[in-house]
């Protein structure tokens, strides 16, 4: 390579670099937002033979299928809203319920044992288990010996709490109140295992306790919520004693149709004086 | 949770008359955990009884009284007594339907029939009942693909368009085996149409006429080339529009028809050629059979086989009118079932105000049968707890007149908030009064409604539409 032809290089390279810049696309300067995209109405096979009997396999369930590939690799798109799912099940999981929403929601605060996020996730024992402040307001400020004991708990998604809450506790009110059925004082427990309930039980001496606890967010929600519910809960009892409502939120069971419906679960649990396995429902 | 119910289908037609009994099993399929979802999830045919020729007084007038005596011989030959059937239809279809007596005869049947039996009839019906009584709606959607099933009777051609599953559209013609009638060698009976629509092709069709085999036979031809029009596998002439029964309207267009079944009394003739005598059944019948398995444009579908032929009817009848409602509903104890209740569709859905006003516009129009009623709406955009406050407040005040009669409140719902609705009304109501609110249920202004007894401890009812088209 002579000097020549090295500088008619480096003369192109400089007429590429003084090049004005390209200029912005117009409009918002936004993508589409991924997780818009309702994944049971995407079919991104090309060139497909069966198209619609797909498609209409597809409205069943929110699964990732039919969503072609590039390669051996997922499409960008897809491999956008997995991602996007799988940062909204991070975040559910590692945020906290911000404490003005729960004291929107007429609840107070207590702890469980652990100190924090990380102690939550690696100690499930001490989120079944209160704070001794917390439990001291436990027995302070809750009603004592009343028929059902409602409570919340973040568990492992607060983003499920926020989202379904707001309909389900007052539908699940509403509904025990139709029955006639006595409620104690609900309020919420920060860092909190289902089996945290053995001890509320024990604590409020309530005839049946009921926890509203963010569910594990997997890849189609992060707002998945569940209720579990025990009649005279004792520490250390055995799980198959609870009863659980699982899948409230708003593309499962909808949030005040769950409470209305937990409403109905209770006043079976209270007339059959039994619950989880021992209970047929 | 698994139950088992009796219900009964009988069909009186223009020509034949029959009955089955069918066992509808009910159950759970949500998951432990899950609020829970009751379905049908078996509809079996455990008794089906011969085909009778329809009990006649005279040409247009059925016989009540012997129709009641064949259906309660029935009943004995099956084992089965009227109290232990919960539900199905007893239908007047095909040209009956527009006999003088049809009223009278639900009457003397509606007791004999079990408790909970609705009688009704139309041709829009008939189709859907008579498609799904031949499966082709199980069959399109396995099929993946559009079927249309012809019924064709003694008076009327049924049609009804399934695709992959979905009902389509429905229609029906005054076309049929039984429009002529035969007896020792000599026409004894022509439906007036029929004989216009020859004459039109230049066919001299008259009672007391010599029964010329080929003569007839074209007239089935020219049928067998109305039903093809029907289907718009040819282009339609100018009788065809005059042939749709009570002025009805052909089939809605959509994707072109796949695949052809037939069900109904001409079924068996189309599909199997008979020897023997053609007027043997002293109908045309068995020519009709002829022409449309020898009608070109037909043949260009491809032709399947349906579940069940002379019977799809009754099976539809008896087999495929219950249906289940949503499992999280409000129901109050002891005031079910409830049978033949108008429903008032609720409109301005969008806002409470529009709800409350259009219950209150319309409740004057049914409060006066002196008799309960239904409002129906969706509520699709009612799901939070507030909103549905909103619309139980709009729901009670509209229907205030409602809530003071001695009438039970009855809410149908197509979304999934029946109970948190049916709770959210009864705290304003403050408990004292009956209520009934249940959800996933699709109904139309102008139809009626039957709700039956609560299934598995309350979760959900089973509910018979007397409508035109059915949920799926």
């Amino acid at each position: 390579m002579d000097e020549a032809m090295l500088d008619s290089i480096v003369e192109r390279v400089l007429r590429e670099l003084r090049k004005p810049p390209e200029p912005e696309p117009s409009g918002t300067g936004c993508l589409p937002d991924p997780t818009e995209i309702d994944i049971r109405e995407q079919y991104l096979v090309e060139a497909p033979m069966h198209r619609e009997e797909y498609a209409a396999l597809k409205r069943n369930a929110p699964c990732r299928l039919g969503i072609g590939r590039a390669g051996v690799r997922y499409k960008t798109l897809p491999q956008l809203e997995f991602r996007a799912a799988h940062s909204a099940a991070q975040d559910a999981v590692f945020s906290d319920v911000d404490e003005s929403f729960i004291e929107g929601q007429g609840l107070f605060l207590v702890q469980s044992r652990c100190g924090s996020k990380d102690t939550y996730l690696t100690r499930p024992d001490l989120g079944r288990r209160l704070s001794d402040a917390g439990a001291g307001m436990v027995r302070e400020r809750c009603k004592h010996a009343p028929t059902v004991q409602v409570f919340v708990s973040d568990g492992l998604s607060s983003a499920a709490v926020e989202a379904n809450l707001p309909d389900l506790l007052p539908a699940l009110m509403q509904g025990l109140q139709n029955e006639r059925i006595e409620t104690g004082t609900p309020f919420f427990v920060k860092y909190g295992r289902v089996g945290v309930m053995d001890e509320v039980s024990e604590l409020t001496g309530a005839e049946v306790t009921c926890v509203l606890i963010g569910e594990r967010p997997g890849l189609i929600t992060a707002q998945s919520m569940s209720a579990y519910v025990a009649y005279r809960a004792t520490v250390g009892m055995p799980e198959a004693r609870r009863t659980v409502l699982s899948n409230i939120h708003r593309a499962g069971t909808v949030p005040a149709e769950a409470g209305a419906h937990l409403a109905d679960i209770i006043r079976v649990m209270l007339e059959k004086k039994a619950s989880g396995t021992d209970l047929e429902l | 949770m698994r139950k088992v119910m009796l219900s009964v289908g009988v069909d009186i037609g223009t020509s034949t008359t029959q009955l089955v009994f069918s066992r509808l099993t009910m159950e759970n399929r949500a998951g432990s955990s899950l609020a829970p979802q009751v379905r049908i999830v078996g509809k079996e045919v455990v008794y089906r009884s011969p085909v009778y020729f329809t009990p006649l007084r005279s040409e247009d007038e059925i016989d009540a009284e012997e129709a009641a005596r064949i259906i309660r011989q029935e009943y004995r030959a099956a084992g089965v007594s009227p109290q232990e059937v919960e539900t199905g239809a007893v239908i007047i279809t095909g040209e009956t339907a527009r006999k003088r007596n049809a009223a009278g005869v639900l009457e003397q049947l509606s007791g004999l029939a079990g408790d909970f039996v609705v009688a009704a009839a139309g041709p829009a019906l008939e189709s859907v009942l008579s498609a799904r009584g031949a499966g082709i709606d199980r069959l399109s959607a396995s099929l993946g693909t559009t079927v249309v099933n012809l019924d064709i009777g003694g008076g009327t051609s049924n049609l009804a368009v399934y695709d992959c599953g979905e009902l389509r559209g429905v229609s029906c013609l005054d076309l049929g085996g039984r429009l002529v009638k035969v007896a020792q060698g000599r026409i004894t009976y022509v439906y007036p149409k029929l004989g216009a629509l020859a004459a039109a092709r230049g066919i001299r069709l008259e009672a007391g006429g010599a029964a010329d085999r080929a003569a007839l036979y074209r007239v089935c031809a020219l049928m067998a080339g109305q039903l093809a029009q029907a289907l718009r596998l040819e282009p339609r002439d100018g009788c065809h529009e005059g042939l749709y029964t009570n002025g009805g309207a052909p089939l809605p267009e959509g994707r072109p028809i796949r695949a052809v079944t037939f069900s109904g009394g001409v079924a068996d003739c189309i599909y199997q050629e008979n020897g023997g005598d053609c007027f043997r059944y002293g109908d045309i019948g068995v020519l009709l059979g002829q022409a449309v398995r020898e009608n070109a444009a037909l043949r260009t579908l491809k032709w399947l086989r349906p579940e069940e032929t002379i019977r799809a009817t009754v099976v539809g009848a008896g087999a495929h009118t219950t249906e289940v409602s949503g499992s999280t509903i409000r129901c109050s104890h002891g005031c079910l079932p409830l049978r033949d209740l108008p429903v008032l569709k609720v409109g301005e859905e969008a806002s409470p105000e529009g709800v409350e006003a259009s219950i209150r516009k319309q409740l004057p129009l049914y409060l006066p049968e002196g008799a309960p009623l239904a409002l129906a709406l969706h509520g699709g955009q009612y799901t939070g707890f507030a909103a549905l406050q909103g619309l139980a407040v709009a729901i009670v005040r509209g229907a205030d007149a409602l809530v003071k009669s001695a009438y039970p409140v009855v809410l149908v719902l197509e979304a999934d908030i029946g109970k948190a609705l049916g709770n959210a009304v009864n705290a304003l109501l403050g408990g004292g009064k009956a209520l009934v609110c249940i959800d996933g249920i699709r109904v139309q202004g102008g139809e009626y409604i039957d709700i039956g007894m609560p299934l598995a401890e309350g979760s959900a009812v089973p509910v018979v539409l007397k409508t035109l088209v059915f949920n799926t």
